[in-house]
């Protein structure tokens, strides 16, 4: 009995890899997961992209739950998810942090003129090099922070209103809850 | 013939595109220790954006930004292995193309061998069977 059983290893083996394989295909090697999660968020002081002579620092939001958003107007996702932002904004239930990541600041200006300015700050990272602190390589990426400065979750895309609804929200929601 | 020169052109044009590559980065070190070290660096770490490329072997923003970081740590007097951390703590191991070997990566590293203990383990399984049956009976059995 053991004899035939060492026969067919070798063929479970290849069938256990292949299942193994045939999962990975489908992994998605877009979505990197955040070393970040439930660590203290990184420092954030950079000028206002609107008022340069104002500081924007992070710190200062201690306290109360936040998104932290990055975007630009040379991401196509982001020019996307801006009217998803502007009704999330319009909730009143949590202040959206806009990072500018290196972006044409007068480009940037007049795309929020244009199309509403849902941020309640706009930290302007012209060199990108902020960004990198944060463990960012791409936009739109969507931090959630909560009242401790911790950060909480990582949204890599652009968040559609479905994704608000059944993902963000309730987190933002729950945060607000602890103390 | 045209074959050959067709080879000719073909080398040409591969290494116009080479040179052409290593032109994409024009960070100097006025240390060529830390010059080799920069290039080890960022021929290590993966580009995020472009997963097929190193930092060192991309054109895209991402890569340059971190390319200009790797620079600027090695110039600060940061260790391969802090700069390595520096990276991995902010992007993960996903980071680096070789993975490193510990926690859950370890089964990673140990699967070749293990696989050869399973060959082995079979291979010895099936020689000493087939030895303890005569041949005869082998050939019944087919």
């Amino acid at each position: 009995m053991p004899k035939k059983f060492i026969v067919w290893l070798p063929l479970l083996v290849l069938i256990g890899l292949a299942a193994l394989f045939y999962k990975g295909l489908y992994l998605d090697t877009n979505k990197i997961p955040s070393p970040f999660i439930d660590k203290a968020a990184p420092s954030l002081v950079l000028p206002d992209l609107l008022n340069a002579q104002q500081q924007v620092n992070l710190e200062d939001w201690k306290g109360q739950v936040v998104l932290l958003n990055i975007w630009a107007t040379w991401c196509s996702g982001c020019l996307l998810e801006h009217p998803v932002l502007n009704a999330i904004a319009k909730e009143n239930l949590v202040p959206i942090i806009g990072l500018n990541y290196k972006d044409n600041s007068q480009k940037a200006k007049a795309w929020l003129k244009e199309s509403g300015n849902p941020f309640a700050a706009i930290p302007n990272d012209l060199s990108g090099q902020v960004a990198i602190n944060w463990g960012v390589y791409g936009a739109p990426e969507t931090f959630i922070i909560d009242k401790q400065g911790v950060i909480r979750y990582k949204f890599i895309a652009p968040i559609s209103m479905d994704d608000w609804a059944t993902k963000l929200r309730p987190l933002v929601v729950q945060l607000q809850g602890d103390p | 013939m045209s074959t050959n020169i067709k080879i000719i052109l073909m080398s040409v044009l591969l290494l116009l595109g080479s040179s052409k590559i290593s032109a994409l980065d024009t960070t100097q070190f006025s240390d060529a220790k830390q010059q080799a070290r920069y290039t080890a660096l960022t021929n290590e770490l993966r580009c995020l954006v472009c997963q097929n490329e190193s930092i060192a072997g991309s054109s895209s923003d991402l890569a340059q930004d971190l390319r200009a970081q790797v620079a600027e740590q090695i110039r600060t007097g940061k260790s391969d292995t802090e700069i390595r951390a520096y990276m991995t703590q902010r992007y993960g191991d996903f980071i680096l193309y070789r993975p490193p070997n510990e926690g859950k990566t370890k089964l990673l590293w140990m699967a070749p061998i293990l696989f050869l203990l399973l060959f082995l383990l079979v291979f010895v399984g099936i020689v000493s069977s087939n030895n303890k049956t005569s041949i005869e009976d082998d050939e019944e059995l087919e």
